[in-house]
């Protein structure tokens, strides 16, 4: 308990709230790794899960692929970019991209592939062109899942992104790596303390968009 | 019941293969060779433990004084990479480690947090006062493995830069990669500033001079890399060690820490080696293990060898 009262101490100081190296600056460092790593990853997941989902092609491949990154270290693969790329962002964001990518490509296939065949073959019966199948049909109905999945991989993502100052980049890390060298435990531990703030943030909101992407008529209560 | 008799069985065979190999070393087979060469301390069977850390280059330093003091006729127990100060020194304070590679300059913070001493003179005075009771140090080598600024050689000639007194001469902040702890160490910018009046920024890389931090040197991210000075990247990579003429970073000579157990045999054994472990040997010892995966027990066998010392 010793430890949490100085954690909280050092989170509550002052004097650790401003500057380059202060709290609010490292959250809003750490925060933004994470919606960028997210948002570049459902850039490529999105599209990719939902072709998957709507024509079945590609879905050994898809299901093969997400499970097989899944098992890839992102400390390695930070490691790895950071030789050939060279200190700074780019190494680690593309870690995190990677790390990313199998909860929403999973999420985004899984929904539409969630749907009733009854439903799909209703709306190709009333004359749907399947371009009008995916957005008006798979999309909508296929949305919380996906939600879900982008849940999943932002919350994974912020619990990682402290690896990002392992290779030179800011973030919530600075703490951990510098009270793990210093042998400066509340420091350590109010970095962490930080980190499951974000993650608990991060799952509000998006419980929140999940309800409202749910489409009325699915929606229980 | 056949599994529990096979077992038995089994137990039986191999308590009656123990007690022949009791049998065999109450005898102690390597007496009798090593008699002919002959010490005093060798001929009554005397037997050493040489530790290491839990460190690649301080195993190598082990092994060479293991394998002298087996030249010199005494039976060495090797137990390596025993991991931090806090864990080993307290093996060597009740006599379980006889034999145990150090860095000077640490060795003496551990034991006095506030010392002064900042040659490798001073420092070597001041652990004979501060070690415990039991515990000595014997003369150190010349080898280092310290904290140590590096440059490109384009760098360095570009600017002509030998010694940290040099980057005086260059203006606008450099940028140092290093581990985040080193920002809070007295040889870190702040004693930087003070000791040399230069103005550095220090850019955290957590792989301890590793190959992200070389990276980062060789790309020009940075104009300053700290690297332990017995890291083979120095000379693979043609980097210059700045020299530190005011000693802001506090000496870590190879220092062996041994037990009174150590007689003057294997004293005068060991500082044989120290005598002939140059920085250029300890980096190319190092070399050999890191870029072709060789043992320990043969690169320093290799070398010993190449010395005359085996």
């Amino acid at each position: 308990m010793n430890y949490f009262a100085d954690a909280l101490a050092w989170i509550v100081d002052p004097a650790h709230l401003h500057g380059s190296n202060g709290i609010l600056a490292r959250s809003a460092e750490h925060l933004w790794y994470t919606l960028l790593a997210v948002a570049l990853a459902c850039l490529v997941a999105i599209p990719a899960g939902w072709y998957v989902g709507h024509t079945g092609r590609g879905r050994g491949f898809a299901v093969g692929l997400s499970g097989a990154v899944r098992a890839v270290p992102t400390l390695g693969l930070i490691t790895l970019f950071g030789i050939l790329l060279g200190i700074g962002l780019t190494g680690p964001m593309l870690a995190f991209v990677v790390l990313a990518i199998p909860s929403i490509l999973a999420g985004a296939y899984a929904g539409v592939e969630a749907i009733d065949p009854a439903v799909l073959d209703a709306a190709r019966a009333s004359g749907m062109t399947e371009w009008q199948v995916l957005r008006q049909v798979e999309i909508p109905l296929g949305l919380p899942l996906t939600v879900a999945g982008v849940r999943s991989a932002a919350l994974q993502v912020v619990a990682t992104a402290t690896l990002a100052a392992y290779v030179g980049a800011g973030g919530l890390g600075r703490y951990l790596f510098l009270g793990l060298k210093t042998q400066d435990y509340a420091q350590m531990l109010a970095g962490s303390l930080l980190v499951v703030a974000l993650a608990l943030i991060s799952e509000a909101v998006f419980s929140t968009v999940q309800r409202f992407t749910t489409p009325a008529g699915l929606r229980t209560l | 019941m056949t599994n529990l008799s096979r077992r038995g069985v089994l137990g039986l065979a191999g308590l009656a293969g123990l007690a022949v190999l009791s049998a065999c070393s109450s005898s102690d087979p390597l007496a009798t060779p090593s008699a002919s060469t002959a010490t005093s301390a060798a001929m009554t069977g005397a037997t050493l433990v040489v530790g290491s850390q839990q460190y690649y280059s301080n195993e190598i330093i082990a092994e060479l004084y293991a394998q002298v003091l087996e030249k010199a006729g005494f039976t060495v127990k090797r137990q390596y990479q025993i991991g931090q100060r806090e864990v080993y020194l307290p093996e060597l304070e009740s006599g379980k480690v006889d034999v145990m590679p150090e860095y000077s300059g640490n060795l003496l913070q551990f034991y006095d947090k506030k010392t002064t001493a900042k040659d490798p003179a001073a420092i070597q005075t001041a652990l004979g006062e501060k070690l415990p009771s039991g515990l000595r140090v014997l003369t150190a080598a010349a080898a280092t493995d310290q904290d140590s600024y590096n440059v490109t050689k384009a760098f360095a000639e570009e600017h002509s830069l030998t010694s940290l007194e040099d980057l005086v001469k260059l203006s606008g902040k450099l940028k140092v990669a290093a581990n985040s702890e080193f920002a809070t160490r007295p040889y870190g910018p702040l004693g930087l500033k003070s000791v040399y009046g230069v103005d550095v920024e220090s850019v955290p890389v957590e792989d301890s001079g590793g190959p992200l931090t070389v990276k980062a040197l060789k790309d020009g991210t940075v104009q300053l890399a700290d690297i332990y000075t017995a890291d083979p990247a120095i000379t693979k990579e043609g980097f210059v060690t700045l020299a530190d003429p005011k000693n802001l970073i506090l000496p870590q000579n190879v220092t062996p820490l041994v037990s009174a157990k150590v007689d003057a045999t294997a004293a005068a054994a060991i500082e044989k080696v120290n005598a002939q472990l140059s920085m250029a040997d300890l980096l190319s010892l190092n070399a050999k293990s890191v870029e072709q995966a060789a043992k320990s027990a043969d690169v320093a066998r290799e070398w010993l060898q190449m010395k005359n010392l085996l």
